[in-house]
């Protein structure tokens, strides 16, 4: 083995591991930051979120659609970072009518959790139909601008290996959009008054009313800042790959997986989550022959695809993680509440 | 005042009267009404009878929120504090509604309770439990209240911390509040106490300055024993 294969070998790791892992994990990471601050805020499982973030992503695809109609593009990006916020706009106010017309009712009530997530139940079967009504149950793929930051064929040519890199622009935005989500929210929660008054509410309800703050607006805020969320992960996502109402509301495991592994209405936590989940999903079922077959001499070469898991499972991977966490360490990574 | 939690009425024309710059101890036996008296005073149960009077106004119909806006602030017995907050950020929620600058009213407690400045950036849910009550009367004063209301500041904290927190609450009646106390210690409280209450099954049955009901023999009989 010469230090060819072993370069070889670690391209190839980063190029189907590595890279998509960490794009998936981010937008793991914020779709569960999403998820988790409802928890902690309002204290109940919110069902509805992965139809949420469909929602949110179709919203942002039909002011892509409309922006593309006037001709206004983003040029080598994709239009839809632009049609973003105004999107982040909509499905925050859709939201809050759900809250004022459903949840509201629940809350003044001071309905039990389970109460709450049975309602999250009936606003993801309403949520689902608007999508499958408006947008249609097919795939789509609304990415547009340039594709490649690195091309696979560029990259060989360039380092004279047999191994191609690719790096998709998709992949690097989401890491900056990430980034920037998680840094300011966290900045946010830290640093502003209303966010700590978020922190305080979410940790102790009635002494948070005895030193006047505002529930309402508390409430109020956190569907705003959880929208935002949520419909940034399912854009990065959807143009990363594609949109399609099914997948999105399969993310809903990972989602809650994530929640849990990382300690359930804890930030940190939720990130945390994301990328364990995103990276368990993906080491697990690549199949790792040619892997080894540049790094093993030749006698050792395997002949089958030294696969862990085929990849028809990588749901379950997140449910096997989610049960061991829950009989291990319910609280999660980062000590979060115990359902 | 007279009301209850929605079955039975639990106060009987129960009446508590407190003036700035004095300290006021409600005891009496379990299930008296103590901490009930409490809840109506702060609007957390309705009452079906009665006022209450702050400064000449009537806050009767007033949400919690709006007579801590008020000018009322109260302690819980348990759950008081912000545990997964820091000591500095409870301070900070205690003065929310305040506008303006807060800082010189953290600096004024950080005098009051010099333990509090050297763990401002400690989690308030990781200190021992006399520092953790310090830290719920701290929050109670952010708001720069005219009426304290504490709710046994001193259950389960040792005798020493318990002597530490009633210079305390002396040291916060001087600078011009009026302090509530519910305690079930008694004895100690009615010693730093101007005047006292004893309630029982939610009337006031003595009345009268903390050291003479300290020494009637009729409520030593009853409450102090002996």
């Amino acid at each position: 083995m010469d230090n060819f294969e072993l370069i070889n070998a670690l391209v190839l790791i980063s190029n189907f591991v590595l890279i998509p892992a960490l794009s998936y994990g981010s937008q793991l990471a914020l779709a569960t930051l999403s998820l988790t601050i409802i928890y902690g805020v309002l204290r109940f499982s919110n069902f509805a979120q992965a139809d949420w973030m469909s929602f949110g992503t179709m919203t942002t695809i039909l002011f892509t659609w409309y922006l593309q109609s006037l001709g206004i593009t983003g040029g080598f990006l994709p239009t839809a970072l632009i049609a973003l916020p105004f999107a982040i706009i909509v499905t925050a106010l859709f939201c809050l009518l759900i809250d004022r017309s459903v949840y509201s009712f629940y809350r003044k009530k001071k309905s039990p959790p389970i109460v709450l997530m049975i309602v999250s139940v009936g606003v993801m079967f309403i949520l689902q139909a608007i999508v499958r009504f408006v947008i249609g149950p097919n795939d789509r793929k609304f990415f547009d601008g340039e594709k490649f930051i690195v091309h696979a064929l560029d990259f060989k040519d360039y380092f004279g290996l047999s191994e191609g890199l690719t790096i998709k622009s998709t992949q690097l935005i989401t890491l900056i959009v990430a980034i920037i989500a998680m840094v300011s929210l966290f900045y946010f929660l830290q640093r502003t008054k209303m966010g700590k008054s978020m922190r305080a509410y979410s940790n102790n309800e009635d002494l948070a009313l005895l030193s006047g703050i505002n529930p309402e607006r508390v409430v109020l805020i956190t569907w705003v800042i959880a929208s935002a969320l949520i419909t940034t992960a399912g854009v990065l996502y959807g143009l990363d790959k594609s949109f399609k109402p099914f997948t999105y509301f399969n993310l809903l495991l990972p989602m809650f997986a994530a929640a849990i592994v990382g300690g359930i209405g804890s930030p940190i936590g939720a990130v945390i989550g994301g990328y364990v989940i995103a990276f368990s999903e993906i080491t697990l079922t690549y199949a790792y022959k040619k892997f080894f077959i540049y790094l093993l001499p030749e006698s050792l070469e395997p002949s089958g695809l030294m696969q862990i898991l085929s990849t028809d499972y990588k749901f379950a991977i997140s449910f096997i993680i989610l049960v061991i966490v829950l009989i291990v360490r319910p609280t999660g990574i980062v000590r979060g509440k115990i359902i | 005042m007279t009301g209850g939690y929605g079955g039975e009425d639990i106060l009987h024309s129960c009446n508590i009267e407190v003036n700035e710059k004095e300290i006021v101890v409600i005891v009496g036996p379990n299930g008296a009404g103590k901490s009930t008296a409490m809840k109506a005073m702060l609007g957390m149960i309705d009452l079906k009878s009665g006022d209450i009077i702050l400064e000449g106004n009537d806050i009767s119909n007033l949400s919690p929120q709006k007579r801590v806006a008020a000018g009322i602030a109260f302690v819980p017995q348990s759950m008081n504090i912000f545990s997964e907050l820091t000591v500095e950020e409870n301070l900070e929620m205690g003065g929310f509604l305040r506008d303006g600058n807060i800082q010189k009213t953290i600096d004024e407690i950080y005098e009051l309770f010099p333990a509090m400045k050297e763990k401002r950036k400690q989690l308030a849910g990781e200190l021992s439990g006399g520092q953790r009550q310090q830290v719920a009367v701290s929050r109670a004063l952010m708001t720069q209240p005219k009426v304290l209301m504490l709710d046994e500041p001193t259950a389960g904290v040792s005798p020493i911390v318990m002597d530490e927190i009633f210079d305390r609450i002396i040291q916060i009646k001087e600078t011009g509040v009026a302090v509530v106390i519910v305690e079930q210690n008694a004895r100690q409280a009615l010693k730093i106490a101007d005047f006292g209450h004893v309630l029982v099954n939610g009337e006031n049955r003595f009345y009268g300055k903390g050291n003479e009901l300290l020494t009637d023999p009729e409520v030593r009989k009853s409450f102090l024993g002996g």
